[in-house]
């Protein structure tokens, strides 16, 4: 079994629509995940049916019984989050500022302050309209660890995976370049990086390459939106070529993505032209880079 | 007054539309635009200034004294993030694990581990034409992108006076950067495109807005693509779209060169002033 996780550091390249796209071509043959668990998008064109949803817990939150309190502002002093302000004469926790450290409560004279567990998120076990498993998740509203999350969430994908003898494991990475990305890419056999040609494409590309050798994973770059600017194709390519990662192909920039993806189509689904033929052989190349 | 520009999803136009509000504003208006998408800061690109400051950012973390340290295991014990480990005879520290609560330090009985510094990333400051610009890069490897955004705002209300109109160019998403980004701001610009990833994800960062009790309207990028789910949305919510920027072949192609779009297509521009119009009669008004 070999994961293969979709990453392009900057928003928009597209990653989303291309990694449904091999999810549509791969059917049942595959277990997918969607690890932007921040804003998740797959499922808007993989139609999972939600079947098994489970609560998240990650972390805790402090919590002041008012009771118990004297107001005698230990805990304020001691939060390095201003996540306790007085709010009518009472001590009360900020939920969206307090990281849970516990340190408020390990003080507190008169023991009114608990750590409760905190529900972070959802997470998701389905069946997609091809009849894959996917395996997807949801953050709250401002909270921590999606670190955590996207752990979770390709662990179980990985656990289907293997229990149900499918090849591969494929991923919707994360954005940026902090935790939840490391987390994405962490174990991956193959991380696909999908960039554009534009300043900023080749200038996020670079900074999340950074981690992913660090990691020493092997890498693939599909450019999108190829014709946009042919200058940044020939940075890119070299900047590829430089660092050994497989140019696997150039997709033009195209209106049907939008199309395909406004009526809840992949762009393989929708396209019957060259898109289609780029992206069926990019990801028999893809699999071709692991066996 | 503090603007911050966000959107639930990457690739809306954050980025083309601070850079170019910003730019755009400062013709008349004393403006300052901060990256605060500290991951992958990219309004540096388009805002090419002159650099007039540069300093490294740090982040607090405990430093084991080894002669003071009687193994008590009360640090290990406090650290709830585990960025703290006791294996006799030594403590190790996991820098990128903490959390700067200074529970560890200070709850020491021997004041054996004192708080120190470690850099996180840099910010710099920038001055283009009458435009001021501050970025924050996080380091490679570094995962908390909050501690950096908190002191790159920090650094903009001490060097700026409060009539300056602030802006904010946040990271995308709906967690905890997004929030430290937006969190101090008096309106929140939501940027999306008329699609249904695009919809989906305002929604999302609709959410967050109002469970931080923000002030927002929203600006829809790529104006003519799509489907009406988002204009039919806000409409129905009474949320405010104060631009719509025409989705063309020709702006993604000058964003591509890294280069301000307003100056090149005029409707562009019209919709620049409308954002602004917008922001001045909310000052006027005596929101800030």
């Amino acid at each position: 079994m070999k994961e293969i996780v979709v990453i392009s550091g900057k928003g928009g390249t597209g990653k989303t629509s291309i990694t449904a796209s091999f999810a549509y071509l791969s059917g049942k043959d595959i277990v997918v995940a969607d690890c932007d668990v921040d804003a998740a998008d797959m499922h808007l064109l993989m139609k999972p049916d939600f079947k098994e949803s489970e609560d998240f817990y990650s972390g805790e939150i402090a919590k002041i019984d008012q009771d118990k309190c004297t107001n005698c502002g230990d805990c304020a002093n001691v939060c390095r989050f201003d996540a306790i302000p007085v709010i009518n004469g009472e001590y009360i926790v900020d939920p969206l500022s307090c990281e849970g450290c516990g340190y408020c409560a390990r003080i507190c004279p008169v023991d009114a302050i608990t750590n409760e567990l905190q529900i972070v998120g959802e997470q998701y076990v389905s069946t997609t309209r091809v009849g894959s498993k996917m395996l997807h998740a949801k953050l709250s509203i401002g909270a921590d660890n999606s670190g955590k999350l996207v752990a979770k969430v390709k662990d179980e994908a990985k656990k289907i995976a293997k229990n149900n003898n499918k090849d591969f494991v494929l991923i919707d990475g994360s954005p940026g370049i902090g935790c939840p990305v490391v987390s994405s890419i962490t174990g991956a056999n193959f991380v696909l990086l999908v960039t554009e040609p534009s300043v900023s494409g080749l200038h996020d590309l670079k900074r999340v390459y950074q981690i992913v050798k660090k990691f020493q994973i092997k890498a693939g770059c599909i450019i999108n939106k190829s014709d946009i600017n042919p200058k940044f194709v020939k940075e890119i390519k070299e900047f590829l070529n430089e660092e050994g990662i497989v140019h696997i192909s150039n997709l033009p920039y195209d209106e049907n993505f939008t199309k395909a993806m406004t009526i809840g189509q992949t762009i393989v689904e929708y396209d019957k032209g060259d898109l289609t033929k780029i992206l069926t052989k990019s990801w028999n190349k893809i699999k071709g880079e692991l066996l | 007054m503090k603007i911050a520009i966000a959107s639930g999803k990457g690739g809306t136009g954050k980025t083309t539309l601070s850079t170019n509000l910003a730019a755009y504003l400062s013709e008349t208006e004393k403006v300052v635009l901060n990256d605060l998408d500290v991951e992958e800061p990219n309004s540096g690109l388009f805002i090419k200034g002159k650099l007039i400051h540069k300093e490294d950012k740090y982040k607090m973390i405990p430093e084991w004294i080894e002669d003071k340290c009687t193994l008590c295991g009360i640090c290990q014990d406090v650290c709830n993030y585990n960025a703290i480990v006791q294996i006799d005879p030594k403590i190790i520290v996991f820098p990128p694990l903490c959390h700067s609560c200074y529970a560890c330090s200070e709850l020491c009985p021997e004041a054996a581990l004192p708080m120190v510094p470690k850099k996180i990333g840099e910010l710099k400051h920038f001055e283009y034409n009458k435009l001021s610009f501050i970025e924050s890069k996080l380091d490679i490897g570094e995962e908390q992108a909050v501690p950096l955004i908190a002191q790159t705002q920090k650094y903009t209300d001490e060097h700026f006076s409060d009539d300056t109109i602030k802006l904010y160019d946040s990271p995308p998403g709906t967690s905890c950067p997004v929030i430290e980004a937006t969190k101090d701001a008096d309106f929140v610009i939501l940027v999306t495109e008329p699609t249904p990833f695009g919809f989906h994800d305002l929604k999302l960062a609709i959410e967050t807005m109002k469970a931080l009790k923000k002030e927002f309207a929203v600006v829809v990028n790529r104006f003519g693509i799509g489907n009406d789910d988002v204009l039919d949305y806000c409409e129905k919510e009474k949320i405010p779209i104060i631009a719509k920027i025409p989705n063309s072949r020709k702006i993604a192609e000058l964003y591509s060169h890294g280069e301000l779009i307003y100056e090149k297509v005029p409707e562009v521009k019209l919709q620049l002033k409308a954002i602004k119009d917008y922001i001045l009669k909310m000052i006027e008004g005596g929101k800030r």
